[in-house]
């Protein structure tokens, strides 16, 4: 993205921030709560990005983390908890177990450690389905209460919608920090070369833990804002198919972008409903142009982008050096 | 004990059809490292594709021979040259992806184009019990069991004891050498793409009449199947067999002595154990690793 001068990209990135904020305000409940529905998956596609895209560990579990977080955000808000209490319950909770799920990746790598995500994805489904007492089982947990911020009742789509957008943005300017930090470092450090990075000291077994347990907190951080948002959860939502979506939406986006998983999640979430005029097809569709732009670039929108912008820079100095030549040539 | 008995047919039966699936999974993992997530939906998809040559006026013979071409072509050759060919040199994890899309693009369109709701599929075996050691046995596990063995064991003809098979796993091995001694590789890839599509429109043929034709009953199975590979190895293809045969036997038995609600986790978390403990399977060769 350096091929930017930075003003304009301040002025791009404040014009798309504006437009989030002020475009869906005559949106109908409907619109908005798809808009909301992609913050919410951007979150979580971000914890993906950082596992997967920066510090290179599969995982096909994201899912089973919005389900948790989702679950804890139901069961304590439904009991009366305020929902930052449930939050931050959620973030506990998923980085503790994101952190146990890190260990298989100490042994085994790449498929086999997305194998045993994936079989992990659908053990906590069946939990949330079965254990009945505590998750309601197939009939779920309905009546999930939306919040009061600062005295404020955000009980209609809008302020939801606002609560939901602020949630992403400090999530996206704690990601910003986080991978400019020494942490972020070391973990596309261990993505490129684990061997080398523990050889230059860095302690690579706390950091895949690290990368898998904040990734994974981020999907809880997800999940708590899912369940206000539909108001009512049931296992369905968190099978396996979400945990593949998300890691769709990182693969589609761009892994190892910053911006890949906004993207993704947009392509994801509003791409279907933009197709829905086609009818029955609109998921045909999708899953072909999803197929399509991985065929065109498979690493994703931000990689064709990135391609393009460094072949533009590569001409450019060509043209340079062209130009420098013919110089040194007259001068001679 | 007659139940235990009745379990574990059964089990070996629903085993030996994760196993043809299994093997073609491992098929081309080793070939040209496709981790096809759409590999259940490969399945599911046969089925439909012999239900509509019977719509169209066909008799069950011809619409199950109609239905394996039409899958050889659709999911070997299309499937290799459309998909695999333009995204395999850039690595695992993209074409995986694709492949999860697919499976999304063949649910949608055998709901869209033929129905979502679940149909009768007429079985090859003749329905009925046999008596074997004083148990009733139904003909169609046995049935289904003797289908499954005779294709695996024509397949490990082919891999072991023939220059074409020894050809495939040279291919499979090590490409660059293969290619040097003079084996068509590109060849013996869609050769193994084409055995996949065969083997999975067997198990369609086998499987269906069991649990009836429906567009999402190709998610249970590819889970199988995916674990069955794993769970006997790889990069294995006798591994990929008794994977199979073990998953469906122990899904069974987890059915009927660990709880319903709890029979899915059963398989995986031996899945995780074996992982853990044994990561090149149990029939595995330990995966060279290189820095």
């Amino acid at each position: 993205m350096s091929g930017f001068a930075k003003p304009l990209k301040i002025a791009l990135g404040l014009a798309v921030i504006a437009a989030l904020i002020i475009v869906p305000m005559n949106f109908n409940r409907y619109g908005l709560f798809i808009l909301s529905q992609w913050a919410v998956m951007s979150i979580a596609a971000m914890g993906l990005n950082l596992t997967l895209g920066y510090a290179g560990q599969v995982s096909l579990a994201q899912g089973a983390f919005v389900g948790i977080g989702a679950y804890a955000a139901a069961i304590m808000t439904t009991h009366g908890w305020p929902l930052p209490a449930a939050i931050v319950v959620a973030i506990v909770l998923s980085f503790a177990v994101g952190w146990v799920l890190g260990y298989p990746a100490l042994r085994v790598q790449h498929h086999y450690l997305a194998f045993v995500t994936l079989a992990f994805s659908t053990l906590a489904f069946l939990v949330f389905r079965n254990e009945s007492w505590l998750t309601g089982g197939i009939y779920g947990i309905s009546n999930i209460p939306r919040p009061h911020i600062f005295g404020l009742a955000t009980n209609k789509p809008l302020p939801f919608y606002y609560v939901c957008l602020a949630s992403l943005a400090i999530v996206s300017l704690a990601m910003w920090w986080l991978i400019r930090s020494p942490w972020g470092r070391a973990f596309m450090a261990l993505r490129e070369n684990p061997l080398r990075a523990q050889s230059l000291g860095i302690d690579t077994r706390r950091y895949t833990l690290m990368a898998f347990a904040i990734g994974s907190a981020l999907g809880g951080v997800a999940g708590a804002l899912y369940a206000p948002l539909t108001q009512y959860i049931d296992p369905v939502p968190f099978n396996l198919s979400l945990s593949l979506d998300l890691l769709m939406m990182v693969i589609v986006g761009g892994a190892g972008f910053y911006f890949g998983p906004f993207l993704g999640a947009m392509i994801a979430v509003l791409l279907p409903e933009w197709l829905r005029f086609t009818e029955g097809y609109y998921l045909m569709l999708y899953a072909v142009a999803v197929m399509l732009l991985l065929i065109w670039s498979p690493t994703g929108i931000l990689g064709l982008l990135d391609r393009y912008l460094a072949e533009r820079r590569t001409k450019a100095a060509s043209a340079l050096r062209a130009v420098a030549k013919s110089r040194l040539e007259t001068a001679q | 004990m007659s139940n235990l008995f009745d379990l574990l047919v059964a089990g070996l039966a629903t085993g030996a059809i994760y196993a043809l699936v299994a093997v073609g999974f491992t098929l081309l993992w080793q070939t040209s490292q496709t981790i096809n997530f759409a590999q259940g939906e490969f399945v599911m998809l046969p089925a439909f594709l012999m239900l509509a040559a019977m719509h169209v006026g066909a008799p069950f013979w011809l619409a199950i021979i109609l239905g394996i071409l039409l899958s050889m072509i659709l999911l070997g050759l299309a499937f290799k040259l459309l998909l695999v060919d333009p995204m395999m040199r850039h690595g695992v994890l993209p074409l995986a992806i694709a492949t999860m899309a697919l499976a999304i693009g063949i649910k949608e369109a055998v709901k869209q184009f033929y129905s979502a709701e679940a149909s009768p599929f007429p079985s090859v075996v003749p329905t009925g019990d046999i008596s074997i050691l004083g148990h009733a046995v139904s003909l169609q596990s046995i049935g289904v069991l003797v289908v499954a063995i005779l294709a695996v064991l024509g397949l490990t003809t082919l891999l072991n004891r023939t220059s074409l098979g020894h050809q495939m796993q040279a291919a499979a091995q090590n490409p660059t050498v293969a290619r040097i001694i003079g084996v068509p590789v590109e060849r013996m890839i869609l050769l193994t793409f084409l055995i996949n599509a065969f083997l999975v429109a067997l198990a369609s043929l086998l499987i269906t009449p069991i649990y009836l034709a429906k567009f999402s009953s190709g998610e249970v199975l590819g889970q199988a199947a995916f674990i069955a590979a794993i769970v006997g190895g790889f990069n294995q293809v006798r591994g990929a067999i008794a994977g199979g045969l073990l998953i469906g036997v122990l899904d069974n038995l987890a059915a009927a002595y660990v709880s319903t609600q709890y029979r899915a986790a059963v398989p995986m978390i031996f899945l995780i154990a074996v992982i853990l403990f044994r990561p090149q399977g149990l029939l595995g060769r330990a995966e060279e690793r290189t820095v």
